[in-house]
């Protein structure tokens, strides 16, 4: 599941906006199926965003955050064709990331 | 001649090393509060978090006034409060108040932005850390339908 994060990166005056979108359930684990069996837990725990070796963005999160979550921030010092990369790892270990160029 | 490649070689692998240690002690600095996260009230996540967050007029909450469907709430917080390092976003009546937490390295705006569950009609709680020091501000969002379960 590598690199389906879709990331949007665009240059806003001396501004980079970053927009992201992951596919993830985001099950709280207090959710129960049709047969009334609990659903466990399922959700990602942290998100880092990096230009380079530069981290310009990091979360934790808990399973509050929306399904599919989206993140939105802006950092300074992008310049045209700098590539943000973001990933995470949820609480079963499963990683996912995405990246995209600045424009 | 020899020799100096070598050491080139050395330089190179001396240099890898350190980029390969680079995200991991990023990582470190900000260890996850798994206390804070777990806690079912504001009270004993602030107590979590050893913080004792005081009101401030410099946080701004953007989050819809009515949100239809409690499982995707929009919020954004932002701040101007100088030094800001850290911006968590808490639902006052969530089964575990504190949804996120974001780390601002220097360099990035003190405004994120996301989307929550929200159970039920409460105060959304924008609480920001600088320099050691905790603020907070909120904002109420009615929902409709709630968040969690349902």
């Amino acid at each position: 599941m590598a690199g389906k994060i879709r990331v949007r990166a665009s240059l806003n005056g001396d501004k980079c906006e970053v927009k992201a979108l992951m596919r993830h359930p985001m099950e709280t684990g207090m959710r129960k199926d049709a047969q009334g069996n609990q659903i466990p837990a399922h959700f990602i725990k942290e998100v880092v965003a990096k230009v380079g070796d530069r981290v310009v963005m990091q979360a934790h999160w808990g399973a509050a955050v929306s399904q599919n979550p989206f993140l939105g921030f802006e950092f300074t010092g992008a310049k045209a064709g700098d590539v943000v990369v973001i990933s995470y790892v949820d609480n079963k270990g499963e990683t996912d990331d995405g990246s995209a160029t600045v424009k | 001649m020899m020799f100096q490649s070598r050491r080139s070689i050395l330089k190179m692998g001396g240099a890898l090393i350190a980029l390969a240690a680079l995200p991991l002690r990023a990582l470190a600095n900000f260890v996850r509060n798994d206390a804070a996260f777990t806690a079912t009230s504001m009270d004993t996540t602030f107590a979590a978090l050893g913080a004792e967050p005081v009101d401030s007029a410099d946080i701004v909450v953007g989050s819809p006034d009515i949100a239809e469907n409690g499982a995707v709430v929009p919020v954004e917080i932002s701040t101007t409060i100088p030094g800001a390092t850290r911006i968590m976003i808490m639902v006052e009546k969530n089964p575990n108040p504190l949804s996120a937490e974001f780390f601002i390295p220097e360099g990035t705006v003190a405004s994120v932005s996301t989307r929550v569950k929200v159970s039920q009609t409460c105060q959304i709680f924008g609480v920001v850390e600088a320099n050691g020091k905790f603020y907070k501000a909120s904002k109420e969002t009615k929902v409709t339908l709630g968040g969690c379960g349902g």
